[in-house]
């Protein structure tokens, strides 16, 4: 098997367990996907790792069209709001890039994949959200 | 000098925004600084400050470059950048020097040169680069996550901010999105000023091409060159101007600045929402002015989709009735709050650093009475809304003082 990295820390592959992990205050709680400095709610300094769920449901998303040169499109850019907190912003998978198909609410889980390869072979991981009812709970990358 | 309570504009001009191939951000920022400082009765020598603000060249004393053309005084000269609040932040400077006492007349000038370079940001590595995987930045990203992870970029941001309101409120979708866009094309043919002056239906709106949905080509502000300015002064020396100037004085009732408060949302997805309702609500309070006292409102209707938020975070529409207030034509020229009377961005055009300059030139030329054909009769107070993303948030409020 290929060498395999994340295509940003933020997704840990963690074998069959992929899932995200947040930078969360260990004052109030907020929870941040960037390396920090303080908390920006709080001011507080120390954090802690936590992991966050892979189901949420889709609070707003765009068909995107016109992108920079070497984007594919057209692709479905989704705000995902994840249950039991946390909210993180990637591409909705295994749907139509059609309005008609996607619904504002609809229950996601995410999904991983191979989203390049480099000079070395070793392949990028990127994580996406598939409409519930159409993900494999032991998809892993 | 002393203390001014109150700062009005006295001079306030615009170059037709539009394409300058043959000029540069200095003729064009000089055109729109004489032109404000002759409207004025004022020159360049009796100014104790300039602030001047551009994006492209942020770097580049933009400032001193124009004084270098129309008059080296040695004033101090800020040159500001904040997005598409740059041009917005310069004239915050201004005012708060006016404020406190430290000038009694300053200029402003806004200016961009952006040519036909897009806003999507261009291509990745050169080819022939040999490719390694190698976390970077504070995201530890191995490869660019522009449209796998998403997408960052202007037209995708404030389509899904629609689409959030979109679910959140009943009445709001597509064609309310494209209405908006109707209104600003239909507006900007009384404009000469405007970038673009040509009516689109509803039908061809919805059908141009598709840039991020709900936002399609038609719905999405263009490119392009152009500078404005404003010349403010204290109570003192707009009581020594003489009558027909002092006429034409409009007072700045509120002049707010805006950054992002903590949101959670707010950390994947600018939030757009809640620092627009805060320096409106902070306008509002420092103006003592209502909503519903506004005769018209020049608002950053960058796309289609961000003027209608607006509505309900300007307060201009009952709370979560953004798509019934553009549907009974609450914001058309002839309706309840006049909205983008200039065309909006969509349509006047959108040079960065000038746009927060220019609807200050909107408003105040209206409650001159000296709009034309796309005047407002009778409009005595009018607001103004810059957002640049990242963001910061101008909001000001401007009142024709009672004869
Ligand atoms: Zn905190």
């Amino acid at each position: 098997m290929s060498k395999q990295v994340p295509i940003v820390d933020y997704l840990v592959l963690d074998g069959d367990q992929p899932h995200l992990e947040a930078n969360a205050c260990a004052e109030c709680g907020a929870l941040y996907f960037d390396r920090r400095n303080a908390c920006a709610r709080c001011g507080a300094q120390s954090f802690e790792r936590r992991a966050l769920a892979g189901s949420g449901t889709v609070r707003a998303f765009t068909i995107v069209h016109r992108a920079a040169p070497g984007v594919k499109t057209p692709y479905v850019s989704a705000v995902v709001d994840l249950d039991g907190g946390g909210v993180v912003k990637s591409n909705l998978v295994d749907v139509e890039p059609d309005p008609e198909q996607i619904a504002l609410g609809m229950p996601v889980q995410m999904v991983t994949y191979v989203a390049g390869t480099d000079d070395e072979g070793t392949e990028a991981i990127a994580f996406g959200y598939a409409p519930a009812d159409a993900s494999h709970p032991e998809n892993g990358a | 000098m002393t203390v001014s309570d109150t700062v009005w504009i006295i001079g306030a001009s615009m170059t037709k925004f539009g394409r300058y191939p043959d000029k540069d951000v200095v003729d064009l920022g000089s055109e729109a600084a004489l032109a404000a400082l002759a409207d004025s009765g004022k020159t360049i020598f009796d100014m104790d400050l300039m602030a001047v603000g551009n994006l492209y060249e942020a770097n580049g004393m933009v400032g001193q470059r124009i004084q270098k053309q129309i008059g080296q005084t040695g004033i101090p000269c800020y040159n500001t950048a904040n997005a598409c609040a740059t041009g917005a932040s310069a004239v915050r400077i201004a005012h708060t020097a006016i404020k406190a006492g430290e000038a009694r007349m300053a200029i402003a000038v806004g200016v961009e040169q952006m040519g036909k370079s897009g806003l999507l940001g261009g291509a990745g590595r050169a080819k022939g680069d040999r490719k390694v995987f190698e976390p970077s930045g504070r995201y530890g990203a191995v490869m660019s996550p522009e449209g796998v992870l998403g997408t960052g970029i202007m037209p995708g941001v404030f389509a899904q901010a629609g689409m959030e309101y979109a679910r959140q409120h009943d009445g709001v979708g597509f064609e309310q999105f494209a209405r908006v866009a109707e209104k600003n094309h239909k507006h900007s043919v009384l404009n000469p000023l405007a970038q673009y002056q040509k009516e689109f239906s509803l039908e061809q709106i919805m059908g141009a091409e598709v840039v991020a949905y709900p936002n399609t080509l038609l719905m999405c502000c263009p490119t392009g060159d152009g500078a404005a300015a404003v010349v403010l002064a204290s109570d003192e020396v707009v009581r020594q101007l003489d009558p027909d100037q002092r006429r034409r004085a409009v007072k700045i009732s509120a002049s707010v600045l805006t950054s992002d408060p903590w949101t959670e949302s707010a950390q994947v997805q600018p939030d757009v929402n809640t620092l627009t309702r805060q320096a409106a609500d902070q306008a509002y309070e420092q103006a003592g002015v209502d909503p519903q006292d506004l005769d018209l409102v020049e608002l950053h209707d960058c796309f289609a989709t961000a003027e209608l938020l607006h509505y309900d975070n300007l307060r201009l529409c009952e709370p979560g009735g953004a798509g019934e207030f553009i549907d009974s034509g609450g914001p058309w020229r002839d309706g309840r709050i006049p909205v983008n009377v200039s065309g909006g961005l969509i349509s006047k055009g959108h040079p960065l650093g000038a746009t927060g300059v220019a609807n200050l030139y909107e408003v105040t030329t209206h409650l001159r009475g000296e709009a034309g054909d796309r005047q407002i009769e009778g409009a005595k107070v009018g607001l103004t809304h810059v957002i640049g993303l990242g963001s910061a948030c101008a909001v000001h409020i401007l009142e024709k003082p009672a004869a």
